[in-house]
């Protein structure tokens, strides 16, 4: 018995094979290309149309306007996207700590867990932009105030999801820990813990999203302005001034802040999961 | 080398004495008695629903009998039972050594600790190479193997088997009944196995309980007393065809009277 059959050292394709490789090829450039040739063509009309009908910037700026004041605005937009990521970084890390500590919780007491899980509900289908202004008048905290926000809609996804995750152990090896005698504590840690951690890690990457969201609309709700504000509150105060590529400018620092995450969080469960997860598995053909 | 004693003359390890188990309405297991001796190659023969994994979960612990009683002449501890299910059920998140290491580790012993118990188990499975591997790199007879590495490798005294090789191919499973009767002779356990394999059943036991079906029931003990060690000439003896012919008789006699 070999993990593998050794592949002979002369390949042979025939031609279905060389077309079939071909068109692999193709297919994988094309997933690159296609849409850096689509984003380009879009820049592209939407320049020209703001030339040809000659649009006033404070209505419809144009690509390059936008782009010069990303980097005009520069130092102030950062400053205002480190305090965002700041909020929706610490409000995820919560979420995490908050969800995960949940879904243990009910898993091991049904009593808690009948009790409180449809209050979790509750908070998550109440959208926060209602809830915001109240949280904002009993929370003195500015930033307290925006993490209980971002927190509210980022810990539900991981809750749900390490909670199936953790009812989804094998019923055998289940049976297994039961004859050797294993404790509450043994059970969870080598047990349940690892058989959710794919569950975990799906709603962690949609967490990590909402934690922006959250974050973003917390700051809208807050408004104050001074040296403590994110982009949130840039393009607000930006609107107000009629300043619409400042606008458009932040809104791409946003818009790649949530791509990174997403990406970071994807790799992140590609790392823990590459070795043994069936979702990780590189497949033939 | 711990050598088994003849049919009537190895100590008793455990009896179950007219044991029930009804779910609901209905009856799994019925009247049950039967003694389990030391060093007892015993396969539980029967058609689906004759309650042979009933008695399995019975004596591992995980269901108690409605009436009845289960005695045990040692009341087994926690390393005294190794159970191997019809699937291999190993963690996938964990390599093969460290699925090994599990019964030893819920007792709280580091892998240093044990380190030698492990390899040793897996070299009797043949499986040493593989140590750092994790199971979905395996085929399905090799993860069974490993399965039956951690089952011995605290070197219970009673194994429990649950149709262990009914989802792998003819040629795996022989060559795993093979190294399974070695296995047993190196580390002189008792085994419970059930199957549904006539052939099976003859090859590896040295005791056979032909269950029947609705309510679940053994209609008949059969004694194989061919000799161990068993191999690929007794697999093809007049001698072996005999056995098959005897427990296929009373396995259809079972089915009849379950009809």
């Amino acid at each position: 018995m070999s993990i593998a059959e050794n592949a002979p050292e002369t390949v042979i394709e025939d031609a279905e094979e060389k077309a079939r490789r071909k068109s692999m090829q193709i297919e994988k450039a094309a997933k690159w290309l296609l849409p850096v040739v689509a984003l380009g063509a879009g820049l592209g009309l939407w320049e020209f149309i703001v030339w040809w009908n000659d649009i006033p910037h404070y209505i419809l700026p144009g690509p390059t306007l936008v782009l010069t004041t990303l980097v005009q605005d520069w130092v102030m937009l950062f400053q205002a996207l480190l305090i965002t990521l700041q909020i929706t970084l610490m409000a995820l890390a919560v979420a995490v700590i908050g969800g995960v500590g949940l879904a243990v919780l009910f898993n091991q007491s049904r009593w808690i867990e009948m009790s409180f899980y449809p209050y979790a509900v509750i908070l998550q289908v109440t959208p926060v932009i209602a809830i915001a202004p109240l949280i904002f008048i009993y929370i003195d905290s500015r930033i307290a105030g925006l993490l209980l926000c971002a927190w509210i809609v980022a810990f539900f996804p991981i809750l749900a999801n390490t909670t199936l995750g953790l009812n989804s152990a094998d019923h055998n090896l289940r049976d297994l820990f039961r004859i050797y005698g294993a404790t509450r504590w043994q059970k969870l840690r080598y047990l349940q813990l690892p058989s959710a951690l794919p569950y975990f890690l799906g709603g962690l990457r949609i967490a990590g999203g909402l934690s922006l969201i959250g974050a973003v609309v917390a700051e809208y709700v807050a408004g104050t302005g001074g040296l403590q504000s994110g982009l949130a509150f840039r393009i607000l105060e930006a609107g107000y001034r009629l300043n619409i590529p400042r606008m458009f400018a932040a809104l791409i620092l946003i818009a790649a802040t949530g791509v990174i995450i997403f990406v970071g969080l994807s790799f992140l469960s590609h790392m823990l999961l590459r070795k043994w997860h069936e979702s990780a598995l590189k497949r033939d053909g | 080398m711990p050598k088994t004693l003849p049919l009537d003359q190895r100590p008793p390890l455990m009896r179950l004495d007219g044991v029930d188990k009804t779910f609901g309405t209905v009856t799994a297991l019925q009247g049950m008695s039967v003694q389990v001796n030391q060093g007892d190659f015993i396969s539980l023969l029967g058609p689906s629903g004759c309650g042979k994994s009933t008695v399995l979960r019975l004596i591992s612990g995980l269901m108690r009998p409605t009436s009845g009683r289960l005695t045990w002449v040692d009341p087994p501890k926690r390393n005294d039972l190794g159970v191997v299910f019809q699937e291999p059920t190993l963690m996938p998140w964990a390599t093969v050594a460290q699925n090994v290491w599990l019964p030893f580790r819920l007792q709280g012993k580091t892998y240093v600790e044990v380190r030698d118990d492990i390899l040793e188990a897996l070299r009797l499975v043949g499986l040493d190479k593989f140590q750092t591997s994790y199971p979905r790199e395996l085929s399905g007879g090799m993860k069974m193997r490993v399965s039956i590495a951690r089952a011995m490798v605290t070197r219970p005294k009673l194994i429990l088997m649950d149709e262990p090789f009914a989802a792998l191919d003819e040629i795996t499973r022989f060559k795993l009944n093979n190294d399974l009767l070695a296995l047993k002779e190196k580390i002189g356990c008792t085994v419970i196995f059930v199957t549904h394999s006539v052939f099976e059943s003859v090859f590896l036991s040295d005791r056979i309980l032909v269950m029947a079906a609705r309510p679940g029931r053994v209609i008949e003990e059969l004694q194989v007393d061919a000799p161990y060690p068993r191999d690929d000439v007794f697999r093809t003896s007049s001698e072996y065809a005999g056995f098959t012919r005897k427990a296929s008789d009373a396995l259809h006699t079972a089915m009849e009277e379950a009809a």
